[in-house]
């Protein structure tokens, strides 16, 4: 079922172009997640959905109704910020209950209290936001998007003003708490692993348009696009005049995961070619090469343990016809 | 809506006064109550030069221009060399010793302004107590005139003026990154060379908007020199309040305000500038 | 080095009024001259009715001023920082900003001469006096409070309003409930700069002011070119305890929060 529906949005600025004629849907009790870099348009997406930009040309849709027009205030949706905004001169509960009280109800505490339950805020009520620590504040930030039970919420960069060690759990605990509410969440981010590993479905944005929407899995074994492929960190893109390929289907070139390539004992005859190692990195788990092969430097990611060559020696290196992922642009 | 309002009140209480003084330069003094014919009236244009033709009649006025300009720099300079110093140590102390500090430099505002410019004129005086001190010390023999100088204006301007000159400086002092500094000492410089090389030019803007924070009201300074300053030097600010409540020319008055903008146009203009940029 | 500069500063702005607050409690007729401990000049300041009611007028024109340049200030600074660039922002920007560097004789006679022309045209002000003071210190106020306002609106975080719109709150209700709060001690702040301006101003009111309505200032203006008692600095004391009680509890109040 979808909840909310993008039509055809069109958003100019002076001289760019920040949304170019983008369409999506996404379903009810969907984590989605928009992935691109800075200028990529995903952050004026957000603003467009939660109503504070208007869009020139388009309409957004919210369970069905013509949200388009209706100022942010009149939206059945809630949106976590970035810097998190929360309203300094009032204690952790009285933002909790600002949404609340706005709709209306008299007495917010029953709710609050439950919030604070469920998002583990409990003897921090009385606390300004600026005493509190950046993932309690984090957590203050969700609980007051969530307080009024909205079928949709709005994520910019959940985890982007966390420390490292915090990001990867405060990003379990989140898609967690989206299976319990079973509201939709769209979260925008730049963080490719991030996205891949919460959401169940991802729009790689790219210049205002959406590059590729699919599941996490679709998305890192065969990116679409060359763009789609780079921004996915660290794909090999192929060329096919270049190298020797011989692949399922035929493309003009094909995107090859760094850890799909492997040491071979002599040149194949086809899906292989000849290198000189330029550089070997060891990372723990595995070990980083690169190698210089047709004028190109090519990633490849092996298990740590493995007997390895010296920067400077001819290798071959082979991969599998499955391992080509055909990009169409 | 609010923007209509806040259109009427500047154009009411800011520009309809400037805009009346500039056409009241060409209205002609004469008795009665106002005692002004204005240069617009019932029959159409009735002004005249008369007013303009008194400012370059002869250098009185333009001595007195000279004069408040020379003074308003003094003071300026002054207030900006001694603020510098006062900022700067504001800024180095403690952060919780920081708001005291400069509330002790605010707060002789409230002891009032006038009774500033009285104690100053107690303490100054042939028989007042900077004189009797020197005297009982035996430092002198008779008392020294003190007030009524170019001296004791002075005193008084940079007395009156010198908080205008450490706020903005401490403001910008106490945001500067002190890692520049950190990294210009780990690079050879010497404390000396340090302020000279970076804190100085950092602080360059809000110098200039200081020195010119006090040398633009000083410049019409009115009171102080009336109170400290000696009588036959006349500013320009006091000849524009001689010219309205002694001589009750209007126009004359008029026109002289004009001259004062005009000559602080420039600095204004600079000011606007660089408390833009900062 | 730096802190020699502080209290060889400090010391400067202070010795005048040190003396004033210890010859204050002086017995002798001359100020600055020691006749023993004595409260006379107190007594005798309260006792001065038309020093008393100098002060009267001057500490109700002085709220009364700081209010209205707290209104107009707030206005002003929202369009400085909220309207973006308008037909005519330039100018706004000029004359909003120019009581503060406009000389106070000139903005003086500028004031006086609107008043006079106003009354020409329109029969009102019918005569000078406590209103066209309040009138001037009014507009005097307004630039200091504008700019102040203005800081504070470009320093705030964009996404505190837009959080609360939304949450479900209406543009009047986010100015409540969010930015009032929010520019509050810039409000406060400009609303006592003003006060004290007003408080303290000799030039402005000397030239709009009219008979039977002469302010603290004024007054003392007058008294000084006569020749001043010792009366002056019990009145400085007076009014500095004033200030500095205030500040002291203000300082107290923050502390504790």
């Amino acid at each position: 079922m979808t909840l909310l529906a993008l039509e055809g949005l069109v958003k100019r600025f002076a001289s760019t172009t920040a949304l170019d004629a983008l369409s999506l849907q996404i379903g009810a009790g969907e984590f989605f997640a928009l992935l691109g870099g800075s200028g990529s348009g995903k952050s004026t997406l957000l603003r467009v959905i939660a109503g504070f930009e208007a869009p020139d040309s388009g309409r957004v849709r919210l369970q069905g109704r013509d949200i388009t027009r209706l100022p942010p205030q009149a939206r059945d949706l809630a949106m976590m910020f970035q810097s998190y905004a929360l309203f300094p001169h009032m204690s952790v509960r009285e933002n909790i209950a600002y949404g609340l009280r706005r709709a209306g109800e008299r007495d917010p505490g029953p709710r609050v209290a439950e919030l604070v339950v469920l998002l583990g805020l409990e003897g921090l009520e009385e606390r300004r936001p600026q005493q509190l620590s950046g993932g309690q504040q984090q957590r203050v930030a969700l609980a007051r998007a969530l307080a009024r039970r909205p079928p949709l919420v709005l994520l910019d960069e959940p985890l982007g003003a966390l420390d490292s060690g915090l990001r990867e759990r405060t990003g379990l605990e989140l898609r967690a708490l989206q299976r319990r509410l079973g509201a939709s969440f769209v979260m925008v981010t730049h963080d490719q692993a991030e996205a891949l590993s919460l959401a169940d479905r991802v729009a790689v944005l790219e210049g205002g348009r959406i590059a590729q929407v699919a599941a996490p899995r679709e998305l890192y074994e065969r990116p679409a696009t060359r763009a789609v492929a780079r921004f996915l960190g660290a794909a090999n893109v192929l060329e096919a005049g270049r190298f020797h390929l011989r692949a399922e289907t035929t493309a003009p070139a094909y995107a090859l995961r760094p850890e799909r390539i492997q040491l071979a004992p002599g040149l194949p005859e086809a899906n292989g070619t000849r290198a000189t190692v330029t550089e070997i990195a060891f990372r723990g788990g595995d070990v980083l090469l690169l190698a210089q092969a047709e004028g190109q430097v090519l990633r490849l990611v092996l298990p740590a343990g493995l007997a390895l060559p010296e920067p400077g020696a001819e290798v071959f290196l082979a991969w599998d016809a499955a391992a080509l992922a055909p990009l169409s642009a | 809506m609010i923007r209509a309002g806040a259109w009427l009140a500047l154009l009411l209480l800011v520009a309809a006064p400037l805009v009346i003084v500039l056409g009241m330069g060409f209205g002609t003094s004469a008795p009665g109550v106002p005692p002004v014919i204005p240069p617009i009236g019932r029959a159409g244009w009735q002004g005249s030069l008369e007013a303009w033709a008194l400012l370059f009649a002869d250098t009185y006025y333009l001595d007195a221009a000279l004069r408040s300009l020379r003074l308003a720099a003094i003071t300026a300079g002054l207030c900006l060399v001694l603020g510098f110093g006062m900022a700067l140590g504001i800024a180095s102390a403690a952060p919780r010793w920081q708001a005291p500090l400069l509330a002790l430099v605010l707060l002789p505002f409230w002891s009032g302004f006038v009774l500033r410019l009285a104690a100053w004129v107690g303490l100054l005086r042939d028989g007042g107590w900077v004189n009797s001190v020197l005297l009982q010390a035996g430092l002198i023999s008779e008392p020294l005139p003190l007030l009524y100088s170019e001296g004791a204006m002075l005193l008084g301007m940079v007395h009156g003026y010198l908080p205008f000159a450490v706020l903005p400086l401490t403001a910008t002092l106490a945001r500067r990154d002190l890692r520049l500094e950190e990294a210009a000492a780990d690079l050879g410089a010497g404390r000396w060379t340090v302020f000279l090389t970076i804190t100085l030019p950092l602080a360059a803007p809000a110098a200039g908007a200081a020195f010119l924070l006090v040398f633009i009201p000083a410049a019409g300074e009115v009171v102080i020199p009336e109170v400290l300053g000696a009588p036959d030097s006349v500013l320009f600010g006091r000849a524009i309040w001689g010219e309205f409540f002694q001589t009750r020319d209007w126009p004359a008055a008029a026109v002289l305000s004009t001259a004062l903008l005009a000559l602080l146009l420039v600095p204004i203009a600079l000011y606007q500038r660089l408390s833009v940029a900062r | 080095m730096r802190r020699a500069f502080l209290a060889l500063g400090l010391i400067f702005l202070w010795a005048p009024i040190l003396l004033m607050a210890a010859y204050a409690f002086s017995g002798s007729r001359v100020p600055f001259e020691w006749g023993g401990f004595s409260l006379r000049w107190f007594l005798a300041l309260a006792a001065n009715e038309r020093l008393l009611e100098a002060a009267w007028l001057s500490l109700r024109i002085g709220a009364a001023s700081a209010t209205l340049a707290t209104a107009l200030g707030l206005a002003l600074g929202w369009v400085l920082a909220r309207h973006g660039r308008f037909a005519g922002r330039p100018l706004f920007g000029v004359l909003a900003g120019a009581p503060l560097v406009l000389p106070e004789v000139v903005m003086g006679l500028a004031l006086l001469l609107l008043f006079v022309g106003l009354q020409a045209l329109t029969g009102w002000p019918a005569q000078r006096g406590a209103v066209t003071v309040w009138l001037a210190h009014a507009s005097l106020g307004m630039a200091y409070v504008a700019v102040l306002v203005q800081a504070r609106l470009t320093g705030l975080d964009p996404a505190l309003e837009e959080a609360a719109a939304d949450l479900g709150a209406t543009p009047a209700v986010v100015f409540r409930t969010i930015t009032l709060p929010l520019i509050a001690p810039s409000l406060a702040a400009g609303w006592l700069l003003a006060f004290t301006l007003s408080l303290d101003d000799v030039v402005l009111a000397s030239f709009v002011s009219g008979p039977g309505a002469t302010t603290l200032p004024v007054y003392l203006f007058s008294q000084l070119r006569l020749g001043m008692t010792p009366e002056a600095n019990a009145l400085a004391v007076v009014m500095l305890g004033f200030a500095g009680g205030l500040g002291l509890i203000a300082w107290m109040l923050r502390l504790r929060r």
